[in-house]
């Protein structure tokens, strides 16, 4: 017998195993609701499949009742803007300050003390500052996601650029290289997939931010209508919402790793 | 046209180089010797100009070498001496490039297609003509270290600087390379330094052997004192006696750094 530490799974057993969490999660789901509507068939705590299948109809399919919209997509379509929009603004100041902090150390020496401090602040924290400069409609919500994430992604570009081989600086300044040339050929290309990598990862705060700023002020959002039915207590609602913004990160997160495979084919191949 | 006058270099109470003195004219191929921590690399750095002289004079063409580098050395590292992000061709039309004074160094219309045709020509000279579209995470290592001194050559400079580029490589690959840099030497009519750990490589190569020794040790200090150049040799004309005779005092220097190591 194979040591633990040595023991790996065959290609269908690791499917197998894979998948055993969400089927075992499914039939406890399944058995909770169903002992909870057998009990009390109001109970609104565990909807059964067929409910929650009724209420994705409902959002979804049918126009409102109210203003005759079809929620779920005027939601998705808010939220992805404001997420869009904020992340789009961090990635840009992000890789600015992260570029001319890691490469001129002039430029680090009076900017990097301040970036630190900043980090550290809770985004969350100086939320109502936003709120009362910025007014409650879309600004504010954008400006939380890029304030929130800007000083990740710029600390992170800035570690990425001090990382690049100096030789290669060298190299490039015995050919003639200015600064501006090298930031342009050098750096300025080799940074751009670990960009899209420092996105990937700042995506869930990014989604945090956006959500926690429609909860306190929106009239439409993902994270708005979850923050609106709690008030009714419609799992059957906000079930498949958190299912949804989670399918949402996913396909975000995993078309930005096939983007960064498609245009930086030499990323990632242990380059010398 | 280089000329060194009493050249000191310290980090702090660590002598690294001490007393060089030296001429070097146009043409030369010198090749650096000598143990590890040495400072043969340190001196390659100074005339690269990413190191300065702590005191004494380091001159190129009668002035002080410039303190950073420039187009008129040209360098290849033992790693990380080309771009990752360029593919073969796009490493040496970079070159180009960097020679214009535009603000990105890209090149457009007529001045790219020079490029292309003076790049293609470097990379058919130096056997990678076949390679052009690889990154250079694609080539195996001895193809790497051609690119990047056909990268170097195409920035034409006066003096090129290998720094130990053929330690990483396979023993039958370094005589391609030797073969290659001879080559080059005489048809772009180059002054080479090169550093390297084999001296049995500094014996046949170029036209002339540094050693970097320590002529002086205090083994209660062991940084107290630095290497100097020990030998001063013109390649083809040292005989069997000397090699072993330098062979064993950089023996005798390595054991001895390794003791002061232990010790501390």
């Amino acid at each position: 017998m194979k040591r633990l530490i040595n023991q790996t799974p065959s290609p269908v057993l690791r499917v197998v195993l894979g998948l055993l969490p969400f089927v075992l999660l499914v039939v406890l789901y399944t058995y909770a609701s169903d002992a909870r509507l057998a009990e009390n068939p109001a109970d609104k705590l565990l909807p059964s499949f067929g409910q929650i299948g009724d209420a994705i109809q409902r959002m979804a399919f049918e126009p409102s009742k109210r203003s005759g919209d079809y929620l779920v997509w005027e939601d998705t379509l808010a939220s992805l803007t404001r997420l869009g929009l904020g992340v789009l603004i961090a990635a840009t100041l992000g890789l600015a300050l992260g570029l001319f902090t890691g490469a001129l150390p002039l430029v680090s020496a009076s900017a990097s003390p301040l970036l630190t401090v900043i980090s550290l602040i809770p985004p969350l924290a100086i939320l109502p500052v936003l709120f009362i400069v910025f007014g409650l409609g879309e600004l504010s919500k954008v400006a939380l996601i890029a304030i929130g994430i800007t000083p990740f992604i710029a600390r992170d570009i800035q570690r990425r650029t001090q990382e690049i081989p100096y030789e290669q600086l060298v190299k490039a300044q015995t050919l003639g290289a200015n600064t501006s040339q090298i930031i342009c050929r050098v750096l300025l290309p080799q940074l751009m997939p670990r960009l899209l990598d420092a996105v990937r990862l700042s995506l869930g705060a990014g989604w945090l931010f956006l959500i926690a700023a429609e909860a306190i002020a929106a009239t439409e959002g993902l994270g708005y209508r979850i923050f609106l039915v709690r008030r009714y207590m419609a799992m059957d609602v906000i079930l498949p919402y958190v299912a949804w913004i989670t399918l949402l990160a996913f396909v975000i997160d995993a078309s930005l790793a096939a983007l960064s495979r498609r245009l930086f084919p030499w990323h990632g191949q242990g380059g010398h | 046209m280089i000329e060194a006058r009493n050249v000191w270099k310290k980090y702090g109470d660590k002598v690294v180089l001490e007393r060089i003195n030296l001429q070097v004219k146009e043409g030369e191929f010198v090749t650096l010797v000598g143990t590890s921590g040495c400072g043969k690399s340190t001196f390659l750095k100074m005339l690269l100009g990413t190191e300065s002289a702590s005191s004494g004079e380091l001159l190129l063409h009668g002035k002080p070498v410039p303190g950073e580098p420039g187009p008129d050395r040209g360098i290849v590292f033992q790693q990380y001496s080309v771009f990752p992000h360029l593919s073969v061709l796009q490493n040496v039309m970079a070159a180009r490039g960097f020679a214009g004074r535009n603000m990105t160094g890209l090149l457009f219309g007529r001045a790219r297609r020079e490029a292309y045709q003076e790049a293609l020509a470097l990379l058919e000279e130096v056997g990678l003509a076949h390679a052009q579209a690889l990154y250079p995470a694609e080539l195996s290592g001895g193809m790497r270290q051609r690119l990047a001194i056909a990268q170097a050559l195409l920035g034409r400079p006066g003096i090129l600087l290998l720094d130990e580029p053929f330690g990483a490589l396979d023993p039958g690959i370094r005589a391609d390379m030797h073969e290659l840099v001879l080559r080059l030497w005489r048809q772009y009519r180059l002054t080479v330094f090169l550093v390297t750990h084999d001296l049995k490589e500094g014996f046949y190569l170029g036209t002339r052997l540094w050693v970097f020794d320590k002529t002086r040790h205090d083994p209660q200090a062991p940084d107290a004192y630095g290497a100097t150049i020990t030998y001063d040799l013109p390649v083809g004309k040292v005989d069997r006696e000397t090699l072993t005779e330098i062979d064993r005092d950089l023996a005798r220097t390595a054991n001895q750094m390794e003791r002061d190591h232990e010790a501390l």
